[in-house]
C-alpha cells in the first residue's frame, strides 16, 4: 500500500484484488440547503452503488441535483446550512462519518474528483506543474523533484505535447481543452480507485468533448479505475457507462444497465432526455425535443410523481402520489413510474403538456441546453 | 514581462516629470514673494535685486526651470538660507528615520491583518469575524493625529512603559531605538491595519468560495495549505494596490508622530521649513517625497507581475 | 501607478457572482451560489439601516447644527480665559472643563467643529461640482478630452495629496479660505475618476443606447438617464471623501499649518492639548476633541458604508 504522511495517521485500504462486493455504496443519502426561503431538497433519498473499474452515468438537467450527489459523495459541501442524512462507504470506509481530517487522506489518493470548468477549477496563480506535484508529494511522500518529473509524465500520458515546457505554465496560457487534460492529470495524479467527474466535458467544444472522454476511457482502463460521470448528457454517457442513473428532482427516477436503459425506457423522463439528444441522422431544421416546463422548486415539490408537471402521459395517480422506486421483471433495472412505457411507448394517452405545466417554458427548458 | 513593465516605467518617467515642474511652479507662481521671507529687516531694493540674481529668480522661469533640474540630478537641491544646510544632507539625515517608521508600521500591520483575515475569512460572520470587522471599522476612524497623543497620555505619561519623546539611531543603540518607535509606529499602523484586513477578508471570502479552492480540498490539502498557498495569493491584489496607495497617507502619519514624539525624520524638517517659509527645503523635501511615492507605485506594479502572472497578459 | 485602482476594480468583479441571487427555481448550481451568497449575509435580504446608523446620523446631524449655530448657542466666549478657573474638569459652569488658560473647553469645541466641517463639506462640494461634472461627460463621450483628461487625472493622483497640500499652503499661507479652495481642488481629480467610470459603464448600457437611437439629446442622455444612476456611487464616495478632507485638514491643523490659533479646530486642539506637561496635567484639553473628532469620522464612515450596502455597490467601485 501507498505511504501516505498526514498527521502520523493512515487509514488501511484493501488492496483491489482482495475488495469483496462494490468499491462505493450510496445508501439513502439526503441533502438539503437551508436558504433564505427555506430548507431545500437537493438530493433527496439516493442509493447506488459502483463496481471496482465501473463507470457509472449520473444524468439529469440541471437541477436535479446531480452535482450536489456528487459532491455529497465526496464529503466536499458547503460548512455551513446543510443538513445531509445516509451513508456513502468507499472501499470499505464509512466516508460519510469521517471528520475531513482522515477524508483528506482519501480525497486525492484514493477518490478523487474532476470538476467542470477547467478554468474555474484550476489555481490562476500557480503553475500547472506545481498544482499535479502537490498531491503527489502529500499523498505518496514524494520529494519535490520526484513530484515534478512525475509531473512530465503524467501531462505526457493527458497527451499534452511537450510536457518539459507546459508543466511550467500558468492555467491561462492553455486552451480550455488542455486546461481539462490538466485537471485530469492532477485527478488521476496518486492513481485514485474511483474518480468523479462532474460535467467534464461541458465547457468545451463538441469535438474536443469526445477526446476528453475518449482519454479518460483510455486511462481508466490502463489504471482499472472506477468512474463516475456525471452530465446533463445521455449522449455523453451512452457508449461509455457501464450502468446510469437518471435523476430527477433530487431523486432516483430510472437506474439501469445502459444497454437496457437505452432499449427498455421504462420513465417518460429519461425517453424524454434521449429525444433532446441531438442526431447526426436528423435532417437539418428539425425541431430537438426540449422538455417543456422546468424542474421543480426543490424547496417546496409537488405531491406525487415531480416530474408529472411536465409529464405528457400524466394521470391522477401521477399528481396524487408518489411511486416508489420498483423493479418489474429484472431486477437491474429500477425505475419510479406509476404507468411505465412499454416498447418506449406509454400505455396512456398523451395529455397537453402546456396545460399542465405549472411554469411557462422558458429558455432554460431543454435539458441539453444548459449547465 | 518586459514590455509591460517598460510602459510603466514610461509612465513612471512622465509622471516624475510633471511633478517637477508642478514643484517648480509652486514657489514662482504663487503669490508671495520668497525674498521677502528671507530679508526680513534688511528688505531694500538693492539688497533684493542682488538676492534674486543669487537665486537665480531674474531669469526666465524655463530657464530656471533647467537650471534646477539639472542640479537636482547631480544631487543639488540648494542650501537652507537659515542653517546653510543642504537639502540632500537634510534628506539623508531625515529618511532612516521616516523610513524605519514606515516599515516598522508596515511589518506590523502585515503580521496583523493577515492571519487575522486568513482565520477569520474561513467562519465569516460568527462571532471573532463580527468582532474584527467592528473593530477595524473604528480603526479606520482613528487616523494618527488622534491615536497618537492618546497612546502618548496613556503609555508614555501614564504608564511610562515608553519614552513620550527623543530619538536614539539604530546603529547606535538598536535596542533603545525601537523602544523609542513602537509608540510612534503603532500610532501610524491603525488605518493601515484595517484597511488591509478588510480588503484582504473581503477578497478571500469571495475566493474560497472559487472552483479551485474546492478543487484543492478534492486533492486533500490542509487547511492551512490551502489557505496559504492556494487562497492567499490570488486574494491579495487589492491589498497590495492598497498597500501601494496607501502609502500616500503613511507620510502624512509619519509627519504627526515625527513632531508629536520629536522623531528628526523627513516630516519634521518638512514642517520646521514650511514653518521658517525655508522654501528651498519644502521645494526639495517635496520634489523627493513625490517622486519616491511614485516610484513606490512602480515596485508595487513589478511585484504584481510576480504575484499575478496574469497581470503580464492583460 | 494609479492603474491599481483599475486593477481593483477587474479583481474584484467575481464578487458579482455572489451579487446574482436565484430568482427562478432552484437548480443544484444555484443551491451552491445561494450557500456562497448567504455567506455574505446582506445579499439575501435588504439589512435595516440599524440603530447605529441613525446614532451616527444624529451625530453628524448635531455636530452640524451646533457648528452652524455655534454664534447664536448658549456658549461662552472659545478664546476668553477665565484666569482663576485653570484646568478645571467638568463643572456645571464648564461642562466639558477648561483649559490651561481658562477657557471653556465646550465652546473650544464647538467652534472648532466648524473648521473639520466647513472644509471637509464645501471642499467635497468643489470637487463634485468641478470633477463630478467633468467625469460624467467625459465618462459619456469618451474621446480624445476623455482620453486627455484620464491620462491628466493619473498624473495628479500619483502626487501624495499631504505633500502638496503643505507645499502650498506655504507658500499661499494658510487661512480657512486657502485650505477649502486647496482640498477642493485636490478632490477634483479623485471626483472625476470615480464618476468618470461610473458614468462610461452606464453609457454602454441598453437603456441610454435606447434613447440615444430615439433621438434624446446628450444634455438630457446625461441628466435623465446617467446622472440618477450614477447618484449612489456619488453620495456614498462623496461621504467616503468628506471624512478623507477632514482627515488631511485635522493633520495640517495638527502639524500647525492650517487655520493659525487662537482660531480652534479640531486638529490644533489636540495638538495644544498633547504637549507632555498637559497630557499629564489636563489630558481632557487632548481628549475632548480627539473624541469628537473620532465620533465623526466613525459615524461619517458608518453612514457611507450603510448607504454603500444599500445601493448594494461593491466596495471596488470606491
Amino acid at each position: 500500500m501507498k505511504a501516505r504522511r498526514s498527521g502520523g495517521r493512515t487509514l488501511e485500504f484493501k488492496d483491489a484484488g482482495t475488495q469483496v462486493g462494490p468499491l462505493l455504496v450510496v445508501d439513502d443519502v439526503h441533502t438539503s440547503f437551508r436558504t433564505a426561503r427555506g430548507t431545500v431538497r437537493a438530493v433527496d433519498g439516493v442509493s447506488f452503488d459502483v463496481h471496482e473499474g465501473k463507470t457509472l452515468g449520473i444524468v439529469g438537467e440541471s437541477g436535479s441535483g446531480k452535482t450536489v450527489l456528487a459532491r455529497s459523495i465526496m464529503g466536499l459541501l458547503p460548512p455551513r446550512d446543510v443538513i445531509r442524512s445516509g451513508t456513502v462507504r468507499f472501499a470499505g470506509h464509512e466516508l460519510t462519518a469521517m471528520d475531513d481530517k482522515d477524508l483528506r487522506q482519501v480525497w486525492g489518493a484514493e477518490l478523487s474528483m474532476i470538476f467542470q470548468d477547467p478554468m474555474t477549477a484550476l489555481n490562476p496563480v500557480k503553475r500547472i506543474g506545481v498544482q499535479i506535484a502537490e498531491s503527489l508529494i502529500l499523498h505518496l511522500g514524494m520529494d519535490k523533484k520526484e513530484a515534478g518529473s512525475t509531473a512530465v509524465e503524467l501531462l505526457r500520458s493527458v497527451g499534452i505535447p511537450s510536457p518539459e515546457d507546459r508543466v511550467k505554465w500558468y492555467p491561462f496560457q492553455l486552451s480550455g481543452g488542455m486546461r481539462q487534460r490538466v485537471m485530469i492529470a492532477i485527478a488521476l495524479a496518486c492513481a485514485p480507485r474511483l474518480v468523479l467527474a462532474d460535467e467534464p466535458t461541458t465547457g468545451l467544444d463538441v469535438t474536443v468533448q469526445a477526446q476528453i472522454l475518449d482519454l479518460l476511457a483510455e486511462l481508466q482502463r490502463e489504471r482499472h479505475m472506477a468512474v463516475i460521470l456525471v452530465t446533463h448528457d445521455l449522449g455523453v454517457v451512452a457508449s461509455r457507462a457501464d450502468d446510469i442513473i437518471v435523476m430527477y428532482a433530487g431523486r432516483v427516477v430510472e437506474r439501469a444497465p445502459t444497454h437496457t436503459l437505452f432499449h427498455d425506457t421504462k420513465m417518460p423522463y429519461t425517453r424524454a432526455l434521449m429525444d433532446s439528444i441531438p442526431r447526426l441522422a436528423d435532417p437539418s431544421g428539425v425541431r430537438l425535443n426540449a422538455i417543456a416546463g422546468r424542474p421543480p422548486d426543490l424547496i417546496n415539490p409537488p405531491d406525487g410523481c415531480r416530474f408529472a408537471p411536465r409529464c405528457p402521459y400524466a394521470q391522477d395517480k401521477c399528481r396524487e402520489s408518489e411511486p416508489p422506486l420498483r423493479t418489474v421483471g429484472s431486477a437491474d433495472h429500477l425505475f419510479a413510474c406509476w404507468f411505465p412505457l412499454v416498447d418506449g411507448e406509454s400505455t396512456v394517452p398523451p395529455v397537453p403538456v402546456s396545460l399542465s405545466a405549472p411554469v411557462a417554458p422558458g429558455p432554460q427548458s431543454s435539458g441539453a441546453s444548459d449547465a | 514581462m518586459g514590455k509591460y513593465l517598460i510602459r510603466r516605467f514610461l509612465q513612471l518617467l512622465v509622471v516624475s516629470f510633471v511633478i517637477s515642474v508642478l514643484v517648480f511652479m509652486l514657489v514662482h507662481l504663487l503669490p508671495g514673494d520668497p525674498t521677502t521671507q528671507i530679508l526680513g529687516a534688511n528688505d531694500t531694493a538693492a539688497n533684493r535685486a542682488i538676492l534674486l540674481k543669487q537665486l537665480g529668480l531674474n531669469l526666465p522661469l524655463w530657464h530656471q526651470y533647467t537650471i534646477w533640474l539639472s542640479a537636482a540630478f547631480h544631487g543639488n537641491l540648494g542650501t537652507s538660507y537659515l542653517n546653510h544646510e543642504s537639502v540632500t544632507h537634510i534628506l539623508a539625515t531625515g529618511a532612516p528615520v521616516t523610513i524605519e517608521l514606515i516599515i516598522i508600521s508596515q511589518v506590523l500591520a502585515f503580521a496583523v491583518a493577515i492571519p487575522l483575515a486568513l482565520v477569520v475569512s474561513r467562519k465569516p460572520n460568527r462571532a471573532l469575524d463580527n468582532v474584527s470587522t467592528t473593530t477595524t471599522f473604528g480603526l479606520l476612524a482613528l487616523p494618527p493625529f488622534v491615536v497618537a497623543p492618546i497612546l502618548v497620555a496613556v503609555f508614555a505619561v501614564g504608564l511610562g512603559w515608553f519614552p513620550a519623546t527623543g530619538y536614539t539611531p539604530f546603529n547606535q543603540a538598536p535596542i533603545t531605538n525601537i523602544h523609542e518607535m513602537i509608540l510612534p509606529s503603532v500610532a501610524i499602523t491603525a488605518g493601515s491595519i484595517a484597511v488591509y484586513f478588510r480588503l484582504l477578508r473581503s477578497d478571500l471570502i469571495t475566493t474560497l468560495q472559487q472552483d479551485f479552492i474546492t478543487m484543492a480540498r478534492s486533492k486533500g490539502l490542509s487547511n492551512r495549505r490551502i489557505m496559504w498557498r492556494h487562497a492567499f495569493r490570488p486574494s491579495s491584489f487589492s491589498l497590495l494596490a492598497a498597500a501601494g496607495i496607501n502609502i500616500g497617507s503613511l507620510i502624512a502619519g509619519t509627519f504627526v508622530v515625527e513632531l508629536l514624539f520629536a522623531l528628526p525624520g523627513i516630516g519634521y524638517a518638512l514642517v520646521e521649513a514650511v514653518n521658517q517659509r525655508d522654501y528651498l527645503v519644502v521645494q526639495g523635501i517635496s520634489l523627493v517625497v513625490a517622486i519616491a511615492f511614485v516610484v513606490i507605485q512602480f515596485i508595487v506594479d513589478f511585484v504584481f507581475t510576480i504575484v499575478d502572472p496574469r497581470v503580464v497578459r492583460e | 501607478m494609479p492603474d491599481d485602482k483599475e486593477l481593483l476594480d477587474t479583481r474584484s468583479s467575481s464578487k458579482m457572482l455572489a451579487n446574482r441571487i436565484p430568482m427562478t427555481a432552484a437548480t443544484d448550481e444555484a443551491v451552491l451560489e445561494m450557500q456562497s451568497a448567504a455567506v455574505d449575509g446582506e445579499v439575501l435580504q435588504k439589512k435595516p439601516f440599524g440603530f447605529l446608523f441613525w446614532f451616527a446620523l444624529s451625530f453628524v446631524g448635531i455636530v452640524l447644527f451646533s457648528a452652524v449655530l455655534a454664534n447664536v448657542l448658549p456658549l461662552q466666549n472659545p478664546n476668553f480665559g477665565h484666569f482663576s478657573e485653570l484646568n478645571q474638569g467638568p463643572s456645571s459652569a464648564h461642562l466639558l472643563g477648561t483649559d490651561d488658560l481658562g477657557r471653556d473647553l465646550l465652546a473650544r469645541l464647538v467652534f472648532g467643529a466648524r473648521v473639520s466641517l466647513i472644509v471637509g463639506f464645501l471642499g467635497v462640494a468643489i470637487g463634485l461640482v468641478f470633477g463630478g461634472s467633468a467625469g460624467l461627460i467625459s465618462g459619456y463621450r469618451g474621446g480624445r478630452l476623455d482620453i486627455a483628461l484620464n491620462a491628466f487625472s493619473f498624473i495628479i493622483l500619483a502626487f501624495p495629496a499631504i505633500v502638496a497640500v503643505i507645499a502650498i499652503v506655504t507658500f499661499w499661507g494658510a487661512s480657512l479660505f486657502h485650505i477649502t479652495i486647496i482640498l477642493g481642488i485636490a478632490t477634483i481629480p479623485l471626483m472625476y475618476r470615480v464618476i468618470r467610470a461610473s458614468s462610461l459603464a452606464f453609457a454602454q448600457r441598453d437603456f441610454v443606447v435606447a434613447a440615444k437611437t430615439m433621438g434624446a439629446t446628450n444634455t438630457r442622455i446625461v441628466l435623465r438617464e446617467i446622472l440618477p444612476n450614477v447618484i449612489p456611487v456619488m453620495v456614498t464616495f462623496s461621504l467616503i471623501t468628506v471624512a478623507g478632507l477632514i482627515v488631511i485638514e485635522g493633520t495640517l491643523a495638527f502639524l500647525g499649518l492650517s487655520v493659525a490659533l487662537p482660531t480652534p479646530s479640531w486638529g490644533n486642539l489636540i495638538n495644544e492639548g498633547s504637549s507632555n506637561d498637559l497630557l499629564s496635567i489636563n489630558p481632557l484639553i487632548m481628549l475632548w476633541p480627539a473624541m469628537a473628532m473620532f465620533t465623526l469620522l466613525w459615524s461619517i464612515n458608518l453612514i457611507g458604508d450603510r448607504l454603500r450596502q444599500r445601493f448594494d455597490l461593491r466596495e471596488g467601485v470606491l
